[in-house]
């Protein structure tokens, strides 16, 4: 089936972009995701919350090849991904950022954007070596490319600076630039409002809403700030322990039982341990 | 363009010095020579070490295959083939002698494939401990080859290497691999250096882009090994010990890891010096204990490293390099800043 014909006008109910089936992660005798399910249509923007250590990097890790499942099933617009090696579900259209901020540290901004147009790079490496007319123009057209995404969100001045050097709100920004110049169909967002003031988490907020309607495509959030989740998503997947506990949209969530018990939980749960 | 033209230059140079050779002291040909050499396998251990950042310290062994398959040639064919092109003379020299480096580069590059493989799924520590056990395989293996003459050393190896030669593939190694880590395909080594997780989620192929490392790396080792060979005339295999390898690293790390125009410096510098140190016994003025410092290199090595390491980590040159972008991206930098 043509891909075209998977991407619905409107609704993920009947061709997700992202299906997660029954998936489970065992690392030795610690389940750190029991049967997770979930779905994410073409242009949802989904929120995946849970305290500390229920499981959500893993989730991650896990749709971006970093783990494979120990069982279940993961398909990418129609085609299973689990088992896959992280460049190859990049190259269909999966990028992320990380919890704690992984730039290529010796790289400039510039070339830590660059490098990421490497997986849609028609000409070979041996034409580096002759550096004939296809190369020059093709480099000169990610040059381009670099220098606009850079634009958009506000970088190119700093093309040149080391990316280590940037304030830390602009490193979590180039970060999601980097993703995003890989071209893909679904950002996952691993905590982008962690350590961010509350200008700034507004700043964000309005800053992902932008990526998903400039760019079109869907996005995963992790993150722990309640306000982020529930100000931008429109679906969120509630992890506790690694087992799904609730789903649904922000004012479900908000007062779903478990859910409140899962987060303030010590005490309302203290009389039956 | 300019930097295809800054090639075809050296080449040009080099071979204008060939023609020089002649008149120069044999003495000083040879230590020109050894720098070629050095600038070769400096220059192809930082793609590996320097730029995609995977410690390896098997240059050695890899200049050891290319070294002994190369001489293994020409020693065996040599005569045979020279004649049939109607005696020896330059160009059938050369006719055998390129060829004869390329296999030694190929059975290099070839070692490099079935050692990089395996054990690139090492990091770290554990890929410097399997690559410094390749060599020393190698190493045995040779003792144990009696067509290459087993512990006895290969001799009567023609001595084809000459400045030309030396000097025009310097320049191409040199060339190569700039211009491949220069390139968009060639950020892909950088950032398996600086974060192999961050690097897959952006689609780089990390094993892909570190066994091409390898390979590139090792096939110019093995060329530099055969201008090795037919430099000396004669080969065992004793003159491939860790210490060598350790000589390479030293270059590198001086350069500076991934400074390519720091590295091809340090190469200069390292076999200067080298060379320097044996005349410090007619230094009259010098301390005793100075001189034995110079004449046990292992150990005076191992303070410079040590030295640099805690004074100057990044190598003698860090990032500085001859590229017109850096330079005036520091300008930019400057200039926004003041504004």
């Amino acid at each position: 089936m043509p891909l075209a014909t998977q991407v619905p006008a409107n609704g993920h109910a009947d061709a997700p972009l992202l299906a997660l089936q029954d998936c489970t992660v065992r690392f030795g005798g610690l389940t750190a995701v029991k049967e997770f399910s979930a779905s994410i249509g073409p242009r949802d923007l989904v929120g995946l919350i849970g305290p500390n250590g229920a499981g959500k990097t893993t989730c991650f890790n896990l749709i971006t090849g970093v783990y494979a499942p120990t069982s279940g099933a993961i398909t990418f617009a129609g085609r299973p991904i689990q088992g896959d090696k992280p460049h190859r579900i990049a190259a269909l259209g999966i990028s992320r950022t990380f919890q704690n901020i992984r730039l290529f540290g010796s790289l400039s901004v510039f070339d830590n954007v660059r490098a990421s147009f490497n997986l849609r790079r028609r000409t070979s490496p041996a034409s580096a070596l002759l550096r004939g007319r296809a190369f020059r123009s093709e480099e000169k057209e990610i040059e381009d490319r670099t220098m606009e995404i850079l634009e958009i969100f506000h970088l190119h001045r700093q093309r040149d600076a080391d990316c280590r050097s940037l304030a830390y709100g602009d490193q979590r920004r180039l970060e999601i630039v980097r993703a995003l110049a890989t071209q893909p169909r679904l950002l996952l967002l691993d905590e982008p409002a962690a350590g961010m003031n509350p200008t700034e988490k507004d700043e964000l907020m309005r800053l992902i809403r932008f990526v998903r309607d400039k760019f079109q495509i869907a996005v995963l959030l992790v993150e722990h700030d309640m306000k982020v989740v529930m100000g931008i998503c429109e679906h969120i997947h509630v992890l506790d322990h690694g087992h799904k506990i609730a789903e649904g949209n922000p004012v479900e969530i908000c007062r779903n039982p478990k859910v409140i018990e899962a987060y303030l939980g010590d005490e309302a749960g203290a009389g039956k341990n | 363009m300019n930097r295809q033209i800054a090639l075809l230059l050296t080449i040009a140079l080099a071979a204008g010095a060939a023609m020089l050779a002649g008149r120069m002291d044999a003495y000083y040909v040879r230590i020109l020579t050894f720098i070629g050499i050095n600038v070769i396998l400096g220059v192809s251990l930082n793609l590996i070490n320097g730029h995609t950042g995977q410690f390896s310290l098997g240059h050695a062994g890899f200049m050891a295959v290319g070294g002994y398959m190369a001489a293994w040639i020409t020693v065996n064919f040599g005569v045979g083939f020279t004649a049939a092109l109607g005696g020896p003379s330059w160009w059938s020299e050369a006719a055998l002698f390129l060829p004869a480096l390329l296999a030694g580069g190929i059975a290099a590059a070839i070692a490099g494939l079935v050692v990089g493989v395996p054990s690139l799924r090492l990091k770290g520590d554990y890929l410097a401990i399997i690559t410094l056990g390749f060599g020393e395989i190698i190493r045995v293996l040779l003792q144990n080859i009696d067509a290459v003459g087993g512990p006895r050393g290969l001799a009567g190896i023609p001595s084809y290497t000459n400045l030309f030669w030396t000097f025009a593939l310097a320049a191409v190694t040199i060339y190569v691999i700039s211009s491949l880590v220069d390139s968009t395909y060639g950020r892909g080594f950088l950032t398996v250096r600086d974060d192999e997780v961050a690097a897959g989620a952006m689609g780089i192929d990390t094993t892909r882009y570190k066994v091409v490392a390898f390979v590139i790396g090792a096939f110019f080792a093995g060329v530099a090994g055969g201008l090795y060979a037919h430099s000396t005339s004669y080969l065992t295999p004793e003159g491939f010990t860790f210490q060598k390898t350790v000589e390479i690293v030293i270059v590198v790390i001086l350069g500076g890891m991934g400074n390519n125009f720091g590295v091809t410096v340090a190469a200069v510098l390292v076999t200067v010096i080298l060379e320097a140190l044996r005349f410090v016994n007619d230094i009259s003025w010098l301390p005793e204990w100075a001189k034995d410092l110079a004449r046990n290199r292992t150990m005076l090595f191992s303070l410079v490293l040590i030295a640099l390491m805690l004074a100057r980590p990044q190598g003698l040159f860090g990032t500085w390099n001859l590229s017109r972008r850096r330079r005036t991206g520091r300008e930019e930098i400057a200039s926004a800043q003041r504004a």
